[in-house]
């Protein structure tokens, strides 16, 4: 128990990135989806208006979305204050602050791709479904996200690349607090302006290595190939 | 068992008014593309919603606008086989034949219903293989087999050959005609091939602008149409704008000429029509007589096909198409003008 304590503190911004980024990812997984099936059914107007709203923290300067949360979460603004006041709840400066602004900047990325699958997928699928009697609920399930697998995986996998690099907002609503609130980006950002530039080649490394992995699984995941059933039936084929 | 149906739905710029009343038959939606067959079956399936009107099957009312009822196509046990199949990419033959099992039952009984229908579809031994891995015949048979499994009270089947070719399409054809046979509720089809019409329905709706322009069994319609438009679509080539003279004589204002025609004319009478083979060389008749310039002559497979001008120049309208056999055509052969005989039982009178 007390080694996995010490490897946590030695390691403590990758294990903070990795905690920020997953939970983040799942908040972005869920709600990027939501959003991206019920606005590809939506009339064009609307469609390109919400479009452009939750778009916009992908082009906006990370700072401008930082400043923006700290408008809403700041501990003297009136949303802050109510959390603080009413669960006693911090919303700035501790380590699931970076949460909010990974999540808002991660969003779009699945979002937009999610949206992307949904609206290539062949709505026919669904309406036989509905005649042959399938709940909408198992159309959903067991036929449109199958379908949509592809997309859906790798716009997961965008949002968690993002949300682990993010930097901008994540120092401007959480901080670097050492043990605390640092991250791997925050951590090479402070250790280079401080000087210990090798101790920041350590974590340019580790971000390195993360950071090839999760592309090299995006590029596996657009191959059609990667899809298990498929390369056996062509397996098979070939055979 | 009946289909009754009588909607309207707004498009904007296009508007759908159908009513229909099917019995125990097979009807055809004959229509050019974009005319609103295929809207009036997702109307029917419950896919689309019509702003008014109702239709009810079977005694069951599954839209009516009055009484605010419209069930979900998961309640209204209607058959659609769509153009592509459908077929759920990620399943299984097997997967996607049982997800049409509408009644709560345990999984070996599901295989042993699917196995049944597999076997009569000729699918036994591709239970596990996907959509993607089957022939175009093979993926019709599974959709078919996934829709008759849930057992529809009607079959709506759209436009189930067009993406195929000529001979895939008999194969196809005649596996439908099959299912056909054996279902026993009423059955439309859409399509815009007559032939194909004329082979599997006994009775046609020919569907024009979003409404039905005429309504037969399929001999009087093919022998007869009523109107422009299902002349058209059951093959005449040839048409004139008329004028009505008497009972039985028309002046044919494209063609030039007065015309005895076989039936009465009535007043709503705007057009002459005739089908590229009712019209012969005129063999020492005088009436119902036409001299044509001689435009083009094509070489068909296994007949001719000659184009002819009327000798009305200031009109200015398509030549007349016409069929003629090798034989027939032989004598005129390198000619310049041919006179043409209408007979008065092969013209057809036209509604607009």
């Amino acid at each position: 128990m007390n080694a996995l304590a010490v490897l946590i503190d030695n390691w403590y911004p990758l294990f903070n990135s990795l905690r920020i980024a997953a939970v983040s990812t799942v908040i972005v997984f869920f709600t990027g989806i939501f959003a991206a099936y019920y606005i590809a059914r939506l009339p064009r107007l609307l469609k390109g208006i919400l479009d452009v709203i939750l778009t916009l923290p992908m082009v906006l300067p990370p700072t401008v979305v930082g400043y923006f949360l700290l408008l809403i979460f700041g501990s003297k603004r009136p949303f802050g204050m109510w959390m603080l006041e009413t669960f006693g709840v911090k919303m700035v400066m501790t380590w699931y602050s970076a949460i909010f602004a990974a999540a808002v900047i991660g969003f779009p990325l699945m979002y937009r791709t999610a949206r992307g699958a949904f609206e290539s997928f062949d709505p026919t699928l669904r309406y036989s479904g509905q005649t042959l009697g399938l709940s909408n609920t198992y159309i959903f399930w067991r036929i449109t996200m199958p379908a949509c697998r592809q997309g859906i995986l790798a716009g997961t996998v965008l949002a968690f690349a993002r949300a682990l690099g993010e930097f901008g907002a994540t120092s401007m609503i959480a901080g670097y607090i050492p043990g605390k609130t640092d991250t791997i980006s925050t951590t090479v950002y402070n250790l280079w302006q401080t000087n210990r530039d090798a101790e920041a080649m350590k974590w340019v490394l580790v971000n390195l290595v993360i950071s090839t992995a999760v592309l090299l699984t995006v590029n596996m995941l657009e191959r059609r190939d990667f899809i298990p059933s498929v390369k056996r039936a062509r397996r098979k084929e070939a055979a | 068992m009946s289909l009754s149906l009588d909607i309207r739905k707004d498009f904007g710029g296009f508007r759908l008014d159908m009513a229909l009343e099917v019995e125990n038959e097979r009807l055809a939606l004959l229509g050019a593309s974009g005319c609103g067959k295929s809207m009036t079956l997702r109307c029917i399936a419950g896919i689309v919603t019509p702003d008014e009107g109702r239709i009810v099957l079977n005694g069951r009312t599954l839209f009516d606008s009055a009484r605010r009822i419209n069930l979900p196509p998961q309640q209204r046990r209607v058959g659609l086989l769509f153009q592509n199949y459908a077929l759920f990419p990620n399943m299984t033959v097997e997967q996607n034949i049982t997800s049409g099992i509408r009644e709560r039952l345990p999984r070996e009984e599901k295989r042993r219903l699917c196995a049944g229908i597999m076997e009569k579809f000729n699918l036994t031994g591709l239970e596990k293989h996907r959509p993607a891995q089957l022939s175009g015949g093979q993926q019709q048979r599974v959709a078919l087999a996934r829709i008759l499994i849930s057992r529809p009270e009607i079959l709506l089947l759209d436009e189930p050959f067009s993406a195929l070719d000529s001979y895939l399409r008999w194969e196809l054809e005649q596996e439908l005609m099959r299912v056909l046979r054996e279902f026993s509720g009423p059955a439309i089809l859409v399509s815009h091939n007559r032939d194909e019409v004329y082979r599997i329905c006994n009775r046609v709706a020919v569907v024009k602008n979003g409404s039905v322009d005429a309504l037969d069994d399929r001999e009087p319609l093919f022998a007869h149409p009523p109107t422009y438009q299902a002349a058209l679509l059951t093959g005449c080539k040839n048409f004139s704008a008329v004028r009505r003279l008497d009972e039985h004589h028309v002046e044919a204002l494209d063609w030039g000429g007065t015309f005895t025609c076989g039936r009465p004319v009535g007043e709503e009478i705007r057009y002459l029509g005739v089908r590229p083979h009712f019209v012969h060389p005129a063999a020492g008749q005088t009436e119902n007589t036409l001299t044509c310039r001689v435009v083009q002559v094509i070489d068909n497979l296994v007949d001719i096909i000659v184009l002819c001008a009327p000798p009305v120049p200031d009109r200015h309208q398509p030549p007349l198409q016409l069929r003629f056999k090798r034989e027939e055509w032989a004598p005129y052969q390198g000619r310049e003008e041919i006179t043409l005989y209408f007979d008065p039982r092969a013209l057809l009178l036209l509604r607009d």
